[in-house]
């Protein structure tokens, strides 16, 4: 096994606003499994927040990708995606 | 609160295009845009169509210019028309909510539908126990006319095969006291002589067709009035963003109010009446007393508990000794309280001393659209003077927790936390004047306490843990 996924969940006020705070309980959400493959932290704005559409908004990025307008369901999808790829 | 579903974020991402149109002062001119841009032609329609969509936005908008939609009197009437009333006016209404009619035309016209597994029998129990005669054969299918239909449910109950389904109207399924139903026409109407502002309605319905009146214009008016603005904090907040309280009150400051205060600071002067007062009825022989704190449970007894008055505390909420306190500091200033709820809102109406109510959404919004992000502003210097009990009233069972420490053992606490109103604890308390065992008893409206108000923006359950974690810094 390679080493850990990390996934930084936006705790900005913007992501937070728009629907972030939900993301905080991703870790309640997770398989076992895919739990131990994975450093979940919250992280300040990632400065993918556009002021002008906060539609995108929240954002989670998941290694190098970048989830918008992200849900739990999306996130687990983007995790097991990037677990494959490994 | 159920977690910030797509209803819930419309309403967010109005609040925060209408805030940052006032911030550029280009409100006026640009809000009848907002509907546009939010459903552009090409776009997918939730519903019917992106006019219908449009509409829906646009009514939305007039709840958070603060009016009734009702009172809408001509159709072509400009929300930027509105603007202008919003800023004309001196007084905000006391029955805080109002309903998106229009919504409600999407919403189910009766309670009980006929599914396709209806086998068409020949006994038709729904229809011979139908006394409205609302049931009627189509290709050999069961169908009810809803305007004939009362709900009564007697086909649902002698259908064989359980082919026809009770599907609630979430509103009305949600409000705890019957305060909500339908006209004639089927748009929902308010009965305030029930409604204890729990919201519940305004979380549990899924098109965001129940809104409050807010008072983000009358706010606005406030900050460009020359007079000083100053925000009353209620102790949830310290659990909706993810930075310290120092930082969360920091950020409220920079949205230009004058001066920022603790409501914490009031809940000190609950718990030691609260205290005082309970002392002094256990010494008189009372059975029980109840706290007062929280304004959904007060409006529940006034309207609908009357057998629980004589057991529920005299003291003064947080909100109430708070704004007198801010009053004697500031005596010409224009008071806002900052909270989580509905109730609050009611209570700011009520109030003597607050004149306008910020919801911890709207503030959300206010932060958004200003470009704010709490973890970045420069602290505030917190008030040490606040016992750190009261900085736990949010979270259930600490008002009860403040009380106890205050009382230590002058007399015996015998606790009993109702956490959380709805039809049964409602009925548990109707009994409590004969069968409590309790002498000292909590009540909350909202399931878990403040943290999880009506117009909370962080999941409850981190709230809580952040609530917790201030209590002990504090201590
Ligand atoms: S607030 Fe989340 S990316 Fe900026």
């Amino acid at each position: 096994m390679g080493k850990k996924l990390t996934v930084k969940i936006c705790t900005g006020t913007l992501c937070y606003v728009m629907g972030g705070a939900d993301l905080q309980l991703l870790d309640e959400q997770l398989s076992p499994e895919l739990l131990s493959r994975v450093d979940i932290m919250g992280s300040p704005c990632l400065d993918c927040c556009n002021h002008d559409d906060s539609a995108q908004a929240p954002f989670v990025k998941v290694g190098e990708r970048v989830v918008s307008g992200a849900t739990i369901s999306k996130v687990i999808d983007a995790i097991k995606d990037e677990l494959s790829k490994q | 609160m159920a977690g910030a579903n797509n209803a819930v974020l419309m309403r967010r991402e109005l609040l925060t295009r209408l805030a940052k149109l006032y911030n550029q002062g280009e409100l006026k001119l640009k809000i009848d845009r907002i509907p546009l841009e939010l459903r552009p032609k090409d776009a997918e329609p939730s519903r019917c169509c992106v006019y219908k969509d449009r509409a829906m936005l646009r009514y939305k908008l007039m709840a958070l210019l603060g009016f009734n939609i009702r009172d809408e009197q001509d159709e072509l009437t400009p929300l930027s028309d509105y603007v202008d009333r919003a800023f004309a006016r001196t007084e905000i209404e006391q029955e805080p909510l109002t309903v998106v009619d229009e919504v409600c035309n999407a919403c189910v016209k009766t309670n009980y539908v006929v599914t396709s597994l209806c086998r068409g029998c020949l006994a038709r129990a729904c229809m011979t126990s139908c006394n409205k005669d609302a049931i009627r054969f189509e290709n050999g299918q069961a169908h009810i006319d809803h305007s004939k239909c009362v709900n009564c449910g007697m086909c649902f109950k002698s259908c064989p095969f359980h082919a026809i389904v009770y599907i609630p109207v979430p509103c009305e399924e949600a409000c705890p006291v019957g305060a909500i139903s339908k006209r004639e026409d089927g748009t929902e109407q308010i009965d305030y002589n029930k409604c204890i502002y729990c919201g519940r309605c305004i979380v549990s319905c899924p098109f965001g067709a129940v809104m409050e009146k807010s008072h983000i214009m009358d706010v606005f008016r406030a900050f460009s009035s020359g007079r000083k603005v100053v925000a009353m904090v209620a102790p949830a907040i310290a659990g909706q963003f993810k930075a310290p309280l120092s930082k969360i009150l920091g950020a409220i400051r920079d949205l230009g109010f004058d001066d920022v205060i603790e409501v914490a600071k009031g809940a000190d002067e609950t718990t030691a009446n609260e205290a005082r007062e309970f002392m002094h009825k256990m010494a008189e022989g009372q059975k029980f007393m109840t706290t007062s704190c929280c304004p959904s449970y007060t409006t529940a007894v006034n309207k609908h508990l009357p057998e629980l008055k004589p057991f529920v505390s005299d003291t003064g909420t947080p909100m109430y000794y708070t704004a007198r306190l801010a009053r004697a500091m500031y005596p010409d200033a224009v008071l806002v309280f900052v909270g989580p709820c509905l109730a609050k809102r009611y209570e700011a109406f009520v109030d003597p001393n607050t004149d306008l109510m910020l919801s911890f959404e709207e503030v959300g919004a206010m932060f958004v659209a200003r470009g704010i992000d709490v973890a970045g502003v420069a602290s505030t210097e917190l008030d040490r003077s606040i016992d750190s009990t009261s900085r736990g009233y949010p979270v259930s069972a600490g008002v009860m927790t403040a009380v106890a420490t205050k009382v230590g053992s002058a007399v015996e606490i015998r606790p009993m936390v109702i956490n959380g109103i709805n039809k049964q604890s409602l009925r548990e308390m109707k009994m409590l004047p004969k069968t409590c065992t309790a002498n000292m008893v909590e009540v909350m409206a909202c399931e878990g306490g403040c943290v999880n108000g009506c117009n909370v923006i962080a999941n409850p359950k981190i709230a809580t843990r952040q609530v917790d974690e201030v209590v002990k810094q504090a201590e």
